[in-house]
């Protein structure tokens, strides 16, 4: 879907970069980055990612670099908590937002576990907030660091979040359960990617990884009990914290 | 016995070393491609820093092989395995890890494309980067 931003923003000095973590590698991501196939994407997913039926209708395989982190590598170097995630890079390499989701939210937690569908009021939200960030993405490609989405260095160290020792250790067993995939060994994979989230619990693309290492499972959407109870027990807590720009709801 | 050795950002294939409980020894060539610490005279040397090995001959075999989990706890750093298939995976420091992140600058990194093609995001410099992250899950 990010084809549709990058269209209109790719000629005024901006890359973009997707990163899948996933442990299945490229055979685990290439029919979602290739074909982006409309018919098996109902208009409910579409309100659940909060796009607009105008930017879903031109979805097309994306032109960035879309590269491949089996390892979660991307999310242990930023202290990521889970997918989508995104940062904003200047032209000097420094961090001008630090990791924060990109351009979604909550919102989609009250969505149907069978249908997808959401109750109106989400629906808005969330679409009201993928606009938001769209268009601040926007506004720093034109203006650069006079941007009002653009975060002052002090800023940037105040929203970071730091990892512990426990997350970097949690990291070194993803490397592991990606490295039992490659291998074939789906149970060592899943044992893995369990013990980075028993260290980093936090840590949503673990939990996530760890549900879908079967070789059933591996590259698809994980629609399972299994998830939706973890969900649930987030209660009153945060799945995706808010982004920090004005008017995000 | 060929151990795989997971250390920063290489995969290093071990073809002479020994597994020996929660130890894991390396020759002196196998711990360089592993790691980049040389073994020198004045200790493990990578770049300008060198660190001394114990004087009691503790990190060192009589095959002359050097434990590598005895240095990877010196600087702190997390190891954890997997016995099945004879990896071992040595975490970074969560200090290395705050302070690249507190300096503000984007950590770099290198990643296959899905030809394969490996891509730096340091190779961006100049340009504005919008980076993101997703999962099939």
């Amino acid at each position: 879907m990010w084809q549709v931003v990058y269209d209109e923003l790719k000629d005024k000095g901006i890359d973009f970069i997707s990163v899948a973590l996933d442990a299945g590698g490229a055979a685990a991501v290439r029919p979602r980055i290739e074909c982006p196939d409309l018919a098996e994407r109902p208009d409910a997913i579409r309100e659940l990612m909060g796009w607009s039926e105008a930017a879903w209708g031109k979805m097309k395989a994306p032109e960035y670099q879309c590269l491949i982190d089996a390892e979660h590598v991307v999310a242990d170097l930023f202290h990521m908590y889970n997918v989508p995630q995104a940062v904003w890079i200047d032209e000097q390499g420094n961090m001008v937002r630090p990791p924060e989701v990109a351009g979604f939210g909550d919102a989609f937690r009250s969505a149907d576990t069978e249908t997808f569908v959401l109750d109106e009021e989400d629906r808005d939200k969330l679409s009201r907030n993928r606009r938001r960030y769209v268009d601040a993405l926007g506004d720093w490609v034109e203006n650069g660091a006079d941007s009002y989405a653009v975060m002052s260095p002090e800023q940037v160290l105040e929203h970071l979040e730091l990892p512990s020792e426990d997350d970097v250790t949690a990291a070194a067993h993803a490397r592991l359960g990606a490295l039992c995939l490659e291998r074939s060994d789906h149970a060592g994979a899943e044992r893995h990617f369990r013990a980075a989230t028993a260290l980093a619990p936090g840590k949503w693309n673990y939990r996530r990884q760890s549900m879908v290492v079967s070789e059933e499972l591996i590259g698809e959407l994980n629609v399972a009990p299994e998830f939706w109870e973890t969900l649930q027990a987030v209660g009153d807590g945060y799945y995706y914290k808010p982004i920090a720009l004005p008017d995000m709801e | 016995m060929t151990v795989t050795v997971l250390y920063e950002a290489v995969q290093h294939s071990a073809a002479d070393a020994v597994e020996d409980g929660e130890r894991l020894w390396l020759s002196p060539a196998d711990v360089v491609g592993a790691t980049g610490w040389a073994l020198k005279p004045e200790g493990l040397c990578r770049e300008q820093l060198c660190v001394p090995l114990p004087r009691d001959g503790s990190w060192r075999d009589a095959s002359g092989r050097v434990d590598l989990t005895a240095f990877a706890a010196a600087q702190g750093r997390a190891v954890v395995r997997d016995e099945g298939h004879h990896a071992w995976a040595f975490a970074e420091t969560s200090s290395a890890r705050r302070e690249a992140l507190r300096s503000g600058r984007a950590p770099d990194f290198e990643l296959p494309d899905l030809d394969g093609n490996r891509h730096r995001l340091s190779d961006h410099l100049g340009r504005k980067v919008f980076l993101f992250t997703y999962g099939s899950y």
